[in-house]
């Protein structure tokens, strides 16, 4: 039996129930002639058997099926009326089929069941040869007490098929006694398909202890009524989290033992309805072979598809989900990855390439790997190309490493064909693959080696209606982050003034393990306010580090409650349309949690400047581990800019130009109750600032002591690597670097500060040069 | 003959077909949907069911309540879906006979026109029958 295939088990349970069905239409339709609708279930019955048993290739099934509707048809048609003889060589019909599917069951061919006795008795009904009511009917009844008394009694099986031969004599002197030339070779085909189907029959059931017929060891069930059992079974789940967490606070020892035998049942009572649902991946890989085929045929290549592990089960609705992505993955493994065979001949290769497809369960996801020994995708072309596209600068792709510019591939709009085909390459493929498999909660990765093939890595979650799952608090209200985005948790304490947070542009930050992570405040994404009481700034808060597509960013968030196993309940669409929630579920405490959309807040919180900012960032401070100062960068006028040192920076100020007096031919402005001298940077640095009615001071405070450098705008705060600098031999300056892509001078502060108070640096004062910096981040936000 | 289940909102009386009600009772504790149309009102477990919660009022241009806890959910079926109507005050179910039900008056407010399939003279009172549909459209 294990080596029928798995089309040809479902062809055999389909044809027996439809058998079953069609004996009891015949007899019906035998009591009612008329009926059209009893005809027309007839009917469509034999023609499915006809199709199938065509299609598989099973010839006298398709024979005896053809004859057996040639006849309904007349049927159907009014050129005859059901009757007793028409009834009778059906229901033969229906009993050599039975005969041949379980001669395919055993087997897996047709066997030597002869089916010409029953073609010739319906083909002489249908002629109408007379006489033959004396014939046929002894026939069918007699095979059908055949057939029927080995199945309904197996114990019996070997007394029965001495039994039942017994009749068959009496089957054959009756035709015999008939004159009908025509009838007389029939009986006597009918008499040797009996006893030649015996012992096979007897073989079969001899073992029929241990091997159940495909009919008997599989039902159909309604997916309706399995998807009905899940959310049940969820309903368990979450029931069984409630006692859990009562038994654990209560202090019964009782409780606390049903609790947990409550918790294992359950457990494993959700592992088997989940079962049910599973489906091998034989079922989406089915069709591979011809995909490649045709593919290959079309294309010039020479393919051989190996498929390993394709017994590996998936639930059903993400088989489902992930059958186009996986098309999708083999025809561009085909089209692109594996080279024409003279370029294979060329390079050393087989002309025939491999193709693998490898399925296996690994750590409660599913691996599904599409493998090629193509020519594999150089990540320099793909750099080349993303740059060629606008999708990414040629700075950018400069700074990647190979795995990165690989992960390009999936951006949209990014097409490695050199020439459109109307197979794949246009553009639109990797991006949906990776958007349908993430929108299942899974993932996908490319590598590649240039010249030895690419492998397309698919992991896939086993089940999507319950899954583990981060409560987390924001604004007082509570949601579930699906834990398979979660990668870490940092608790941040705002409280400190160094709590790590830091703006990039107006885009905040967190500095994690030397790395810069774009910030999302989920308040802020959600529009809500923070609850009353706690600090506007979050006075204590929570980083989830979370990926989500190509993005890994923290979600800033109140608080973390606890993990727990969530059965996801689908949202009403309008609450879908939302965009942020991919569903809603009940915690243990029967409170409800939206279930956040991880990829739709990336999406929607993260644009790509700012990441990309994240990222110059984080790779300027990579490349700056030695000796990084932070410094202020402002334009002084003329396109030029200037850097300095904002450690020492106290504030920045506005003040209208018309404040400005002239004090001994210094410019000062009246400031805090002190009189603020000023120095004009455009003007000692030789350049010329837009003339403007409000001056912007950077503000350098020393004791009781300060002085405004007048810029025309402040740009950024970056990091600058000290060791970078090149040096300028001018006047206030002290060197230059690059800073943002830009040429950038550094500002000689002690110069500039001096030309503006000469007595700046000579009074002794406290160390307090940090005083003013949090106010000066404040002022350039 | 048309039975309704009638619930105020704001001294006004409303009806819906009696058929479409699942259950009526006090408002359980809501789930707020950040980001959601005006009219959601939130998710409610009703008995481990997660449930969408509209408010009638801003669909029927009417000011937020402000008590919350006194409010009433009637449950009613939407194409499939579980949705439940804020009310202040549940009433009685009534029975309309058909010369009773007429359409609705053409001086109602056109933006509160598509929710009221009918009105229904009862003794002394009016009652509007609300589009369930509608209604759970938020």
């Amino acid at each position: 039996m294990e080596d029928i295939d798995e089309i040809v088990r479902e062809f055999l349970v389909e044809s027996h129930e439809n058998l079953d069905q069609l004996d009891r239409d015949l007899v019906a339709l035998e009591e009612a002639p008329r009926s059209r609708e009893l005809l027309s279930s007839v009917f469509r019955t034999i023609h499915t058997i006809k199709g199938t048993s065509g299609f598989l290739a099973f010839a006298r099934l398709e024979r005896v099926a053809h004859v057996g509707e040639n006849l309904l048809v007349d049927l159907r048609d009014g050129r005859r009326t059901m009757d007793q003889p028409t009834t009778d060589v059906l229901l033969l019909m229906v009993d050599t089929v039975r005969d041949l599917l379980g001669a395919i069951e055993r087997t897996g061919g047709e066997g030597d069941v002869d089916v010409e006795p029953a073609v010739a008795a319906i083909t002489r009904v249908q002629e109408g040869v007379p006489d033959e009511p004396a014939a046929a009917p002894a026939a069918p009844s007699a095979e059908a007490a055949a057939a029927e008394a080995p199945a309904d009694e197996p114990a019996l099986a070997r007394e029965a098929s001495s039994d039942v031969v017994a009749p068959e004599p009496a089957v054959a002197p009756e035709p015999a006694v008939a004159p009908e030339p025509a009838v007389a070779p029939e009986p006597a085909p009918a008499a040797s398909l009996i006893p030649k189907q015996r012992p096979a029959e007897g073989a079969h059931l001899d073992d029929t202890g241990t091997l159940r017929g495909a009919a008997d060891s599989s039902i159909r069930v309604d997916v309706d009524l399995l998807d009905q059992l899940m959310r049940q079974v969820g309903e368990l789940v979450l029931a069984r989290n409630r006692i859990s967490r009562l038994a654990s606070s209560a202090q019964d020892v009782d409780l606390a033992r049903s609790a947990q035998q409550l918790n294992l049942i359950a457990s494993e009572l959700q592992e088997g309805v989940m079962r049910t649902r599973m489906q091998p991946i034989e079922h989406v890989w089915s069709k591979m072979p011809r995909v490649v085929r045709d593919l290959a045929a079309m294309c010039g290549r020479e393919v051989r598809l190996e498929m390993v592990g394709g017994d590996t089960e998936l639930d059903r609705s993400l088989l489902e989900a992930v059958k186009d992505p996986l098309t999708h993955l083999v025809r561009n493994a085909v089209d692109h990855g594996i080279e024409a065979p003279q370029d294979r001949v060329a390079a050393g290769k087989p002309a025939q390439g491999v193709l693998e497809l490898r399925a296996s369960h690994a750590g409660g996801q599913v691996s599904v790997e599409v493998r090629d020994d193509g020519r594999g995708i150089d990540p320099e072309v793909v750099g080349v190309k993303a740059v060629a596209k606008g999708l990414r600068t040629a700075e950018q792709v400069a700074a990647m490493s190979p795995n990165e510019l690989l992960q390009l591939l999936f951006l949209p709009g990014f097409s490695t064909a050199e020439k459109v085909t109307n197979v794949s390459g246009r553009g639109v493929g990797m991006d949906v693959v990776r958007t349908r498999i993430e929108a299942i909660g899974g993932t996908v990765d490319v590598e590649s080696t240039v010249g030895a093939g690419t492998v397309w890595r698919l992991r896939i979650p086993l089940t999507l209606a319950i899954m583990p799952s981060l409560s987390v608090e924001c604004a007082g209200d509570l949601y579930a982050l699906p834990q398979v985005h979660v990668v870490e948790l940092v608790a941040l304490d705002t409280q400190r003034s160094d709590s790590g947070i830091e703006y990039v542009h107006a885009a905040p930050v967190y500095r994690l393990r030397g790395e810069l992570l774009p910030l999302v405040s989920l308040a802020g994404v959600l529009g809500v306010q923070t609850t009353p009481g706690r600090e506007a700034d979050e006075s204590s808060a929570v980083i989830a580090v979370v990926q989500a597509d190509q993005h890994r960013f923290g979600l800033l968030v109140d608080r973390v409650l606890t993990t727990e196993e969530i059965v996801v309940t689908p949202l009403a669409a309008r609450l879908k349309a939302i965009g942020v929630y991919s569903g809603a579920t009940v915690l243990g405490d029967g409170r409800v949690a939206l279930i956040l959309d991880v990829q739709a807040i990336a999406r929607r919180a993260i644009s790509r400047d700012s990441e990309l900012a994240a990222r110059a960032a984080s790779e300027a401070s990579a490349a700056a581990r030695a000796e990084v100062e932070q410094v202020l960068v402002a334009g002084i006028g003329g396109s030029r800019r200037v850097a300095m040192p904002l450690a020492s920076v106290a504030r920045l100020e506005h003040v209208r130009a018309e404040q400005v007096e002239l004090v001994g031919g210094r410019e000062v402005v009246q400031y805090r109750g002190t009189i603020l001298p000023l120095v004009r940077l455009d003007r000692l640095l030789g350049t010329f600032a837009r003339e403007s009615d409000e001056l912007l001071l950077v503000v350098y405070t020393r004791g009781t002591r300060s002085v405004g450098l007048v810029v025309e705008e402040i740009v950024d705060i970056v990091e600058d690597e000290v060791g970078k600098h090149s040096t300028i031999d001018d006047a206030g300056l002290t060197g230059s670097t690059v800073l943002g892509d830009k040429v950038t001078e550094l500002l000689d502060v002690r110069s500039a500060i001096l030309a503006a108070d000469r007595d700046f640096y000579t009074d002794p004062v406290p160390d307090d040069a940090f005083a003013g910096l949090d106010e000066l981040v404040g002022a350039v936000r | 003959m048309s039975s309704y289940v009638t619930f105020t909102v704001d001294d006004g009386l409303y009806g819906v077909d009696v058929q479409r009600v699942q259950e009526a009772l006090r408002a359980h504790a809501r789930t707020r949907v950040p980001l959601a149309p005006e009219g959601v009102a939130g998710l409610v477990n009703l008995r481990g069911q997660v449930v969408l919660t509209v408010d009638l009022r801003p669909r029927l241009g009417l000011a937020a309540v402000s008590d919350e806890d006194e409010q009433m959910m009637v449950v009613v079926q939407v194409s499939g879906e579980t949705v439940s109507l804020l009310v202040d005050e549940i009433g009685d179910v009534v029975d309309v006979p058909a010369d009773r039900v007429e359409a609705p008056p053409d001086t109602l407010d056109p933006a509160i026109r598509p929710l009221i399939r009918a009105a229904c003279t009862l003794e002394g009172r009016l009652l509007l029958v609300l589009d369930v549909d509608e209604a759970a459209a938020a």
